[in-house]
């Protein structure tokens, strides 16, 4: 499981995240912000569904035709005089990234925001490897200190408050910081500023690689991919293999949706586009540019029913309009991708088994589709999910036996009716006042915190034969 | 016309008086309705917890069962969604049941959307005191876009005070097995709806659904919060003055 934040049990993992008032404090505030933001930007962009589908068709076409653009971008990145690698597999990934570290026998690596590294691993790997590194994001550099996993896929560090920052950056300055935020900041920018200049290497991520240059491109509002990407000798980019635009007017809408969907900016304070290591000419830039395009198992979702997958451009704002993210933060999904996306996409790329539990983590309200700025159903992929757990009978077999009952009483109109007879008779007997307050069996969940009604005396049907029918007689 | 009524497992067996209310509004109106006593469930129980086969026994059932009718009218937008959304790709791939699903998907309604279709011009004679909010259930909302027609009946109301319900575009929890499978997150959805009805003031929860009334009214009543839980067809039977 290289995606798993945690070796907790699902329900574990919600029953801690539900005890943290902070933590739903923090999350409940921040996408309330969020998601403010995101309707603000969406309406000043006037017919936003004609700008979703834009965005849709334009993701449809690339990831129809990876194939070509995979080709065309790697020509191009060459031409410019960077090198490609193919990483199949997370060990792909690490032995790309360890072989150059080692070829360049690299001390320090100061990496800027990369959920694909996340993915793999990579920062623990690089530390058992003996090299040091430190994350540049300031939220990645917070989550880093605590040894944690991020807990949004922009905003990493949503579950910390001042305090915890202060402690955590106290303890890695060995005197006691304040918690107040330009003193937190000032540390993190100078303690950082030091390892850029110190760094052999620096990686980041790839928000989108242009096919028809070879371009990567990088948005973020401190600045810290800018220097990740020209003070290091070296910089190796790790970009999941669905992150391209085949031109750069593609390019133009996918970053005007990704922005405005993330945090409701019209554009973010850097946009970066690199193309090669430098030239002669240049002022900055490493020597040597390696771009890692990574598959890790999203191959596998082409040409099936969860294509539509690979055309998320990590902006979150399933995430900032889940329910169930409200109530539970991103760390009791257990993967590197939390909230609706990470629902998804965590069993497709690592299996059901041992991720059952994630189809389920979702009332199917809708919000994230209806979110999304390319138009992934994600619902209706969780049912997707759902609908192949039972057909692996991953699912428990009282559950089946139940539901092959309910197959059964759906065609029979007659023992559907003597079914909810003798239900009803049973639970009122229990009934207090119509309600039952302790239920049993699979209404026990239901009962310990809502009361349940005891079936009517007469149901509607027999309502109908003996008086609503005859009204219109 | 001709029209068959939906009742819904749900309400069949535990709100008759959603059904009881919603004949008696329709007569009222003048429509000739029938309730074919063939139907069970839409399966979307099944459905929601991917069992296919079985939601697929259920749909044939429906189907059956609905033929012949011009207009099916159901006091549930989350069951009207199961056949107008999901009845049709359930069986695609099967020429002739996806045919028959594609008939039914448009001839199904929602109970507020049929008579807004209907009788939208008439004014409804309904008086009711009180103060009310509504919650919009995220099926009707999202997948049939009917946040309208229920509103638009509810403004009617004579006497009616009807206030915003805050956040009224977020779940309330219920999700069908979802909240028995998680309880804990499923409960506390229904808190935060909880809190934001109990901030209207509201002496009336009104809603399309009695799957998300059942959850939610259960979790106002536990809690001992003095709000009644209504569906839109019992206001309009409640407060009709003949």
């Amino acid at each position: 499981m290289s995606l798993g934040a945690s070796t907790l049990p699902f329900t574990k993992r919600v029953e801690q995240a539900m005890e943290d008032d902070f933590l739903r404090q923090a999350v409940r505030r921040t996408q309330d912000k969020l998601r403010g933001g995101k309707e603000r930007a969406a309406s000043d962009m006037g017919d936003w569904e004609a700008w979703r589908k834009r965005a849709e068709a334009i993701r449809q076409h690339t990831i129809q035709h990876l194939d070509t653009y995979l080709d065309q971008f790697t020509t191009q990145v060459e031409e410019a005089g960077g090198v490609v690698h193919f990483a199949d597999t997370s060990q792909d990934v690490i032995d790309v990234v360890t072989d150059i570290i080692r070829a360049k026998k690299a001390r320090s690596v100061v990496k800027s925001k990369s959920m694909v590294s996340e993915e793999v691993d990579l920062n623990r790997v690089l530390e058992d490897a003996g090299v040091e590194v430190v994350e540049s994001d300031l939220g990645e550099y917070i989550v880093q200190l605590a040894k944690e996993a991020p807990s949004h896929i922009i905003i990493p560090a949503i579950h910390k408050n001042r305090d915890q920052v202060a402690e955590l950056f106290s303890k890695e300055a060995g005197e006691k910081l304040p918690p107040e935020t330009h003193i937190l900041t000032r540390f993190a920018r100078e303690r950082m500023r030091q390892k850029f200049l110190e760094a052999d290497i620096g990686i980041t991520g790839c928000n989108f690689g242009v096919a028809e240059s070879g371009a990567l491109v990088l948005v973020s509002n401190e600045g810290n991919a800018r220097l990740t990407t020209t003070l290091p000798r070296t910089h190796i980019a790790v970009m999941g293999m669905e992150r391209l635009a085949p031109r750069w007017t593609d390019l133009d809408i996918l970053l005007t949706m990704l922005t405005r969907s993330a945090t409701g900016q019209a554009i973010t304070s850097y946009v970066t586009a690199i193309t090669g290591p430098r030239r002669q000419e240049d002022g900055d830039g490493p020597e040597e540019l390696h771009v890692v395009i990574v598959d890790n198992g999203r191959s596998s979702m082409l040409g099936t029913d969860y294509q539509s997958v690979l055309n998320c451009i990590r902006c979150g704002a399933c995430i900032n309009v889940c329910p169930v993210y409200r109530q539970i933060g991103g760390h009791a999904y257990g993967g590197v991708y939390p909230g609706p996306i990470g629902a998804v996409l965590t069993p497709l790329l690592e299996g059901l088994d041992g991720w059952q539990e994630l189809p389920y983590a979702s009332s199917l309200c809708g919000a994230c589709t209806e979110a999304c700025p390319v138009r992934i159903p994600l619902h209706d992929h969780l049912l997707d999910l759902r609908r192949d757990e039972v057909a692996q009978k991953e699912t428990s077999w009282a559950e089946r036996l139940a539901f092959k009952g309910f197959g059964l009483v759906a065609e029979r109109p007659g023992l559907f009716e003597a079914g909810a007879r003798s239900g009803g008779w049973l639970a009122r007997q229990v009934a207090e006042d119509g309600y039952l307050q302790t239920g049993w069996g699979p209404l026990k969940p239901w009962t310990d915190t809502r009361d349940f009604p005891a079936p009517a005396r007469q149901s509607f049907r027999q309502w109908w034969r003996e008086e609503g029918g005859k009204a219109d007689e | 016309m001709r029209v068959g009524l939906f009742i819904t497992c749900l309400s069949d067996v535990f709100y008759p008086e959603v059904g009881t209310s919603m004949v008696r509004v329709l007569r009222r109106l003048g429509a000739e309705i029938d309730f074919p006593e063939g139907q069970t469930c839409c399966g979307q129980p099944a459905f929601n917890s991917g069992y296919q086969q079985e939601a697929k026994r259920a749909a044939r059932q429906m189907i059956q069962t609905f033929e012949g009718f011009e207009a099916v009218v159901t006091p549930s937008g989350s069951c009207a969604a199961m056949v107008r959304h999901y009845y049709p790709a359930l069986f695609s791939g099967e020429a002739e049941w996806e045919r028959r699903a594609e008939q039914f998907a448009s001839r199904c309604f929602e109970f507020s959307e049929f008579m807004v279709k209907n009788w939208g011009d008439r004014h409804l004679p309904v008086k009711m005191d009180g103060t009310a909010t509504y919650h919009h259930s995220c099926h009707m909302y999202r997948m049939l876009d009917l946040s309208d027609p229920p509103i638009r009946l509810l403004s009617q109301v004579e006497g009616l005070t009807l206030k915003e319900l805050p956040y009224h575009q977020d779940c309330c929890g219920f999700g069908g097995t979802f909240a028995v499978k998680m309880a804990d997150i499923s409960t506390a959805m229904a808190d935060e709806k909880v809190d934001h009805v109990c901030s209207t003031g509201a002496d009336y929860l009104i809603g399309s659904d009695m799957s998300c009334l059942m959850h939610l009214g259960g979790r106002i009543r536990r809690k001992g919060h003095p709000v009644e839980v209504l569906h839109v067809a019992q206001v309009l039977d409640r407060g009709w003055m003949s």
